[in-house]
């Protein structure tokens, strides 16, 4: 057994590590090193914990029993999953961590002497605020987390569930977590602890159903930081320092993510969170709609341009990542580069339905990061590029948003394809996009679609090159 | 007059923010996936509270219900852990810069 106040300064030491994990991810060079740092600060708490409680009875060996049965599905699962569906897994953690804080609470309420809270039913209440708020968040990160995963899988609708009400509804909830936590403090009922983590399971469902799919990464990105909001809820509780810190890290960095993918779209935190998005706009657009003509063509014509193009960009997005594509992209691009074109990836913030997703499935088709460049660092390089090749996505490309004030999308950074002198665009029909609106770039004079599955045709046009 | 620790861990809270705020504005782009899955993996040190929860109790009663979320959520905790770390590390193996002789 050793001291409390050793014990403090180990889980400062764990906390420390994690900020170097973060810090680690400045590079990818110094990452691998960062994520080692994460392990280590780990095993120091986890270790330390079992020290400073000094109880290697019976329970100890459940203990271990319980880490070896989630630690292996951990493992299976995090060597399993393939890449496309890194959304889901990172969404499906998120729940986990929300219940795990759940959980925590349920025991510290219960038994409330194992942590120094006091006794049943004369809980400090201070530590009482701290855990309902860390209850309360952890269910929301919960239930939020699940359904986001539902969403992300496609077993549920991507498309807004929304209905009349919704919204005052929302705020009734959410008013009276409050006041059940003001009377939960007074009254120490339990009953009341039970209600409070209902409806707060209720409400991380309906804040997460009227967000449509495209809208994914903002959602992740705020369950992230609602996981450690919970995390740090049970460190004051607990008087966890390590606990504390991360849940403070983690919070900020979450937050900072959804204000980056927000920015991505050129809309606010807020109308991301009240959702709706795709399903109001698509009425309005349609009843306007007029039949333009397209140029299309087929891979043999798009292998000829690019053959005599002397630098290609490529613009991925969603899309690539539906066909699996990545792998078979790449080896069009080593096929380019044999004949001395130059080809770099141009990446939009919210491409994809998570922060970095198209960068991790290029990573993973071996494509150098140093080839992969975001928005602000390639926009430029487009009017001087000959031919730019767009597979998988939409919105982010559309000069709508430049140009048309009364457009939903008016004011997005996008990727100024347009200024290329040919764009090739991948896509599997005419249809718009998630924002629901038509992309005028399918009109221009140097635009030729390509109509066909994105891997399919990034296939053919390696075969004609 | 003493100060309450609590204002020490909201002093700690608070400072953790803005580190937090400036090293993940300093982290690239290209990594925010991994940035995720690694901010996943350690916020659940939270298995600290579970595992003190799962050992509350005595030798005669190791399965009462309070043991048993701190079991539950030392697991759920677990599968995070190993989850988040491996798959980062995972991710990170694949981000390669260009080699040379490949130009």
């Amino acid at each position: 057994m050793i001291s409390a106040n050793l014990s403090a300064i180990f889980y400062l030491v764990s906390g420390v590590l994690f900020i170097l994990a973060l810090r680690g991810l400045s590079s990818p060079e110094t990452s691998r090193q960062g994520n080692f740092f994460g392990i280590l600060g780990m095993f120091i708490a986890v270790t330390v914990t079992f020290l400073s409680t000094g109880n290697f009875s019976a329970g100890f060996i459940y203990v271990l029993i319980f880490i070896f049965l989630g630690g292996s599905i951990g493992a299976f699962i995090a060597y399993k999953i393939p890449m496309t569906a890194m959304p889901e897994l990172v969404a499906g953690f998120h729940s986990l961590v929300g219940l795990s804080a759940v959980f925590v609470a349920i025991s510290a309420f219960l038994n409330p002497e194992a942590f120094n809270l006091g006794t049943p039913g004369n809980i400090k209440l201070g530590s009482l605020i701290e855990m309902s708020i860390g209850a309360a968040v952890g269910a929301v990160t919960f239930s939020g987390s699940v359904i986001a995963f539902l969403k992300l899988q496609g077993i549920m609708s991507g498309s807004p569930i929304t209905f009349k009400g919704q919204h005052p509804l929302n705020a009734i909830i959410l008013i009276s977590i409050i006041v059940i936590i003001y009377f939960l403090c007074s009254t120490q009922s339990s009953n009341l602890f039970w209600i409070l983590l209902v409806i707060s399971f209720l409400i991380g469902f309906l804040l997460i159903i009227p967000i449509g799919g495209a809208d994914m990464p903002v959602v992740i990105s705020m369950l992230n930081s609602y996981s450690g909001w919970a995390a740090a809820g049970i460190g004051f509780t607990l008087e966890n320092t390590a606990l504390i810190i991360t849940g403070a890290l983690v919070g900020s960095s979450g937050a900072i993510l959804s204000y980056i993918m927000c920015k991505g779209m050129n809309r606010s935190f807020f109308n991301v969170i009240l959702g709706g998005f795709g399903a109001t706009d698509d009425t309005a657009t349609n009843s306007i709609k007029e039949q333009r003509p397209v140029k299309s063509g087929n891979a043999d014509d798009a292998a000829f341009l690019m053959k005599n193009a002397s630098s290609v960009i490529i613009v991925p997005g969603y899309g690539m990542a539906v066909a699996q594509a990545q792998h078979a992209l790449r080896e069009m691009v080593d096929t380019l580069k044999k004949n001395d074109i130059k080809v770099s990836y141009a990446i939009h913030p919210v491409a994809g339905r998570m922060p970095g997703h198209m960068n991790v499935l290029l990573a993973e088709a071996n494509v150098p990061y140093d080839e992969v460049f975001e928005l602000e660092e390639i926009n430029n390089d487009f009017a001087n590029a000959d031919v730019a090749f767009v597979i998988g996505a939409n919105d982010v490309t559309n000069p709508v948003a430049k140009t048309d004030p009364q457009s939903p999308i008016y004011g997005m950074p996008v990727l100024d394809v347009e200024k290329c002198k040919s764009v090739l665009f991948v896509k599997r029909s005419l249809s718009p996009g998630y924002a629901g609106i038509d992309n005028d770039l399918f009109y221009k004079e140097n635009t030729l679609m390509l109509f066909a599955d994105a891997k399919k045709m990034t296939e053919d046009i390696t075969k004609n090159l | 007059m003493e100060i309450d620790p609590l204002i020490f861990r909201l002093s700690i809270f608070i400072l953790s923010i803005f580190v937090g705020y400036y090293v993940v504005w300093s982290v690239t782009p290209s990594l925010h996936t991994p940035l995720m899955s690694v901010t996943n993996a350690i916020s659940s040190v939270i298995i600290v509270g579970a595992i003190i929860a799962g050992l509350s109790g005595n030798s005669d009663s190791v399965f009462n219900t309070s043991n048993i979320f701190g079991f539950l959520a030392i697991a759920l905790a677990a599968v995070n852990i190993f989850g988040g770390f491996l798959v980062t590390q995972r991710m990170l193996a694949m981000y390669k810069k260009k080699k040379k002789d490949k130009q």
